[in-house]
């Protein structure tokens, strides 16, 4: 195990690989945003990932979502699993298929160092917002808003009040023609998962 | 004359001043949004209690769907 760990991360920080082995990361929903932003922490090599999603993986998600053709049918956070441990055994990953409400944040997120919020809805997110900020407003908390289209890099953004960042051009909604795409998905969710790192790097300094 | 900030836009402060006015005032109907007063989260709930006080920075976001 030990000869395999540090195999995979030859080419990375040590130091850094360290303060990432020992933190806890939370991801509300796991799909565009969360699955990306899961691989990009898991190859970070973050030690314990804590996931949350009640859907299941379906053939459309496969135009953004990090899921398989065989995974099809499968609940999103066990299809996720397995793939992260594909990618390395050193993310411990665990996995809740429920829906998040008021009642259940702090039983399924409350030892994590950064949350993560990947929801769909604006309801979904504001509630997770506002809920968490409040329940714990010393917590960085990484949410997303606007996300869809194609291309405008240049939009994308990150805008930080107090301890919430959100991620995202804060205007194409998903509707009327605006689709949401693979790669500019997958630019915010790795924006968020950037920031996560970074801003663990300060926490552990 | 003591005024207030909302999303980087200075306005004057009134006596009473709740999110909801402040809201009004600035004419944002978005449905969506996260409000937050000197850092510090406001809570839908409150948005017609809260007193806004003098001098304060208030930050109006917007949600949007898609994840």
């Amino acid at each position: 195990m030990t000869e395999l760990f540090n195999e995979l991360f030859a080419n990375q920080n040590p130091e850094y690989v360290k303060i990432w082995q020992n933190s806890v990361v939370g991801i509300a929903g796991v799909g565009g945003l969360g699955s990306n932003i899961a691989f990009s922490l898991t190859r970070a090599g973050i030690g314990k990932l804590i996931i949350a999603d009640p859907d299941i993986v379906s053939t459309s998600n496969l135009t953004r979502q990090q899921y398989f053709l065989n995974q099809v049918g499968l609940p999103k956070v066990a299809a996720l699993k397995d793939n992260l441990l594909n990618i390395s055994p050193f993310t411990m990953v665990n996995p809740y298929p429920q829906k998040i409400t008021p009642t259940n944040l702090s039983l399924i997120f409350g030892k994590v160092d950064i949350l993560i919020e990947a929801l769909d809805e604006a309801e979904e997110k504001q509630m997770l917002i506002e809920n968490w900020q409040q329940l714990y407003p010393d917590k960085y908390l990484i949410g997303a808003s606007g996300i869809a289209g194609v291309g405008k890099n240049e939009l994308i953004h990150i805008e930080q009040i107090g301890t919430l960042f959100l991620v995202g051009d804060g205007i194409t909604e998903i509707e009327n023609g605006v689709y949401p795409t693979a790669a500019r998905v997958a630019v915010v969710a790795n924006m968020q998962a950037n920031l996560c790192l970074e801003l663990l790097l300060q926490k552990g300094n | 004359m003591p005024t207030i900030t909302v999303n980087g836009q200075e306005i004057p402060w009134e006596e009473g001043m709740t999110i909801r006015t402040v809201l009004n005032k600035m004419n944002y109907s978005f449905r969506m949004l996260v409000i937050k007063v000197n850092d510090k989260l406001v809570k839908k709930e409150d948005w017609d209690s809260f007193q806004v006080p003098p001098g304060a920075d208030v930050k109006v976001i917007h949600l949007i769907s898609g994840g």
